[in-house]
């Protein structure tokens, strides 16, 4: 038994190498949006501001709640390209329940409440026909989504009789939304000090334009999602089946992991989490809007690649995900502060996302190096 | 000779106007290395998915330490002992080791006494001492299987089929992807099954590797055993002459 007692000999001298380049792929996201928060700090009025930074967590919400369930398809090598339409579905389908409920003599609150759940309830839709179609009927992720991207998008118009937004909230109902959507658990009042859950009536509009959001709700329940998600992937048997399924679904089926099941209840999961987006957005913009996620879909996927997950499954967690997500929103806010035209931020973040790409194959290019060498 | 664990007797399949596999008669006794031999379509791999429960045979019966185990489910039958382990090995590289080992089983505790999470120091430690006993080295245990080498991750299949418990190894080209040395070390590997008592059915073209290590000899052509040799009376010249139907 000499032999197998020498296996690895010949790893060892790699393993320190290979853990500092690991280090440098999850790591890197990290100092880059450091670095755009310094650079941007240093560069822009008033960037550097807690109202500042309160905004730009609110901003990152919508592509961060998309990309967390998105992080666990792109986990199983899957992608979900439906989830922008998902989030208006969701979005429309709220602010349609809610004003039907609230006109219809219904308590504000109890209108509220329905709402948000039928809300969330149909974005499980999508994600449920999404994943039958790729776990049962083996259609390609891309394929699956798009058509459903389709679909969702048809079906947030048809409720919204073709309009841009759900017509004929109440303002009562809009001032309700508002207050959770644009309300924070603490403010800042320069002059006056802090102010729990709600602003004084008569704080005076000059003032009210200083006032700095310290826990916005949007930001709270955000991190409650993330929270949450980021600890069952990381943590729980089931997370660690995701893994297994996106480095070889083989392996997955003969360990005797229920391959179908899960990745059904990782669509259903990626459609939820959209769906609390579109919940969210109307809460923040007191519309019910189609088109609420159609320009996130795209970031969500950026900000997953951003965050370090391996586009071809296997790999990648939550955390790299939110990491994207700022990263976006700091580049987003910071070109305006800067007053660069917006347009730009296409461009950069474009040029991101190929760096991210970039480097993750250096990672797997020095791998290979390494084990032939 | 001892009794034997695994007996297939007058197993058939067919696919189509095809016999894979043509009456035939196989047996496994405790801690034996039996080589099946046969040039590509000769009926190997479908004799040994008749054992493993991929395929049911049409004749014949499978019985393994004297239980009727013909036509039972693939997941049944590896519940009983009967392990394959397939060129793929069936791992998941993105993962460690202690990950692999226990691929759909993971040990988990409560969190707080509350929330279950995955146990990976515990598995890790169940790895390490399953990997000790086979005397194989990983230096971190924490490292993805993507960064071992192909022997290496051979080894952790291995490891994880008698971790539970397996019975009966069935290898499926074990060596083939490896380098030299690496290819060295399985056959160790198998070796030391052997020693412990637990059958190993090797299906390989790998003469060499057959000759290293086989105690005996079951050569397939067209579907039927056309030789059943000890490996003391077997040379490679014989072997190779029954592969090709020159005997």
């Amino acid at each position: 038994m000499q032999l197998p007692s020498r296996l690895g000999a010949a790893q060892r001298q790699s393993l320190v190498d290979s853990r500092f380049i690991d280090f440098l792929t999850k790591s890197w996201s990290y100092f880059f949006l450091l670095g755009l928060v310094i650079f941007f700090s240093l560069t822009g009025m008033g960037f550097f501001s807690v109202r500042n930074f309160a905004s730009i967590l609110t901003t990152s919400t919508l592509i961060m709640l998309m990309s967390i369930g998105q992080t666990y398809v792109v986990i199983t090598a899957g992608i979900d390209l439906s989830i922008g339409w998902t989030v208006g579905l969701s979005s429309v389908t709220t602010a349609r329940v809610m004003r039907d409920l609230a006109d219809s003599g219904n308590d504000v609150a109890y209108a509220m409440l329905v709402g948000v759940f039928a809300g969330l309830l149909v974005a499980l839709i999508p994600g449920l026909v999404n994943g039958v179609l790729v776990a049962k009927i083996k259609v390609p992720p891309f394929i699956a989504t798009l058509g459903m991207f389709g679909i969702v998008r048809g079906a947030a118009f048809l409720l919204t009789d073709g309009q841009q937004v759900v017509r004929g909230l109440s303002a009562e109902l809009r001032e309700s939304l508002r207050m959770i959507g644009n309300g924070s658990v603490l403010y800042y009042i320069p002059d006056r000090g802090f102010e729990w859950f709600a602003l004084p009536p008569d704080l005076p509009p000059q003032q009210l334009r200083l006032v700095s959001q310290l826990l916005p709700y949007p930001v709270i329940i955000t991190a409650l999602v993330v929270l949450v998600f980021a600890f069952i992937l990381a943590r729980t048997k089931f997370g660690r089946h995701t893994y297994v399924i996106g480095g070889s679904e083989e392996a997955a089926r003969r360990s005797g992991i229920n391959v179908d099941r899960h990745l059904i209840i990782i669509y259903i999961i990626c459609g939820l989490t959209a769906g609390i987006a579109g919940v969210l957005h109307l809460f923040r913009f007191t519309a019910g809007a189609p088109q609420a996620g159609e320009a996130a879909l795209l970031s969500s996927v950026a900000a997953v690649v951003i965050g370090g997950t391996n586009l071809f499954g296997g790999e990648g967690d939550i955390m790299g995900a939110v990491v994207g997500s700022l990263i976006i929103a700091v580049l987003q806010t910071g070109l305006v502060i800067l007053n660069i035209d917006s347009i730009w931020q296409f461009i950069v973040v474009g040029v991101v996302i190929i760096i991210a790409v970039l480097v993750n194959q250096l990672q797997a290019a020095l791998e290979r190096f390494q084990s032939n060498a | 000779m001892p009794k034997p664990v695994l007996t297939a007797r007058g197993i058939s399949k067919h696919f189509g106007g095809l016999t894979a596999v043509d009456d035939v008669d196989f047996e496994v006794s405790a801690g034996e290395v039996v080589a099946l031999l046969g040039d590509n379509g000769a009926g190997k791999s479908t004799l040994i998915k008749c054992i493993s429960g991929v395929y049911r045979p049409e004749t014949g019966e499978v019985s393994f330490k004297g239980a009727d185990i013909t036509g039972h489910a693939p997941a049944d039958i590896r519940q009983r002992g009967i392990e394959t382990i397939y060129q793929d090995l069936a791992l998941a590289e993105n993962l460690d080791v202690g990950a692999n080992v226990f691929l759909g089983k993971e040990l988990t505790r409560r969190l707080l006494g509350l929330l279950p999470v995955t146990d990976d120091q515990r598995m890790r430690n169940e790895a390490s001492g399953a990997l000790d006993q086979l005397d194989i080295h990983i230096p971190s245990l924490k490292q993805k299987l993507v960064n071992l080498s192909g022997g290496q991750r051979q080894a952790v299949a291995i490891t994880r089929a008698l971790y539970w418990q397996a019975q009966l190894m069935i290898m499926d080209e074990p060596t083939a992807a490896l380098a030299v040395p690496e290819q060295r070390k399985v056959l160790a590997l198998i070796r030391s099954l052997r020693e412990s008592g637990i059958p190993v059915i090797l299906i390989s073209h790998t003469l060499h590797d057959v000759m290293a290590v086989a105690d005996r000899l079951v050569i397939m052509r067209r579907g039927q055993v056309v030789a059943n040799i000890p490996r003391a009376e077997a040379s490679e010249e014989l072997v190779v002459r029954h592969i090709v139907g020159a005997a």
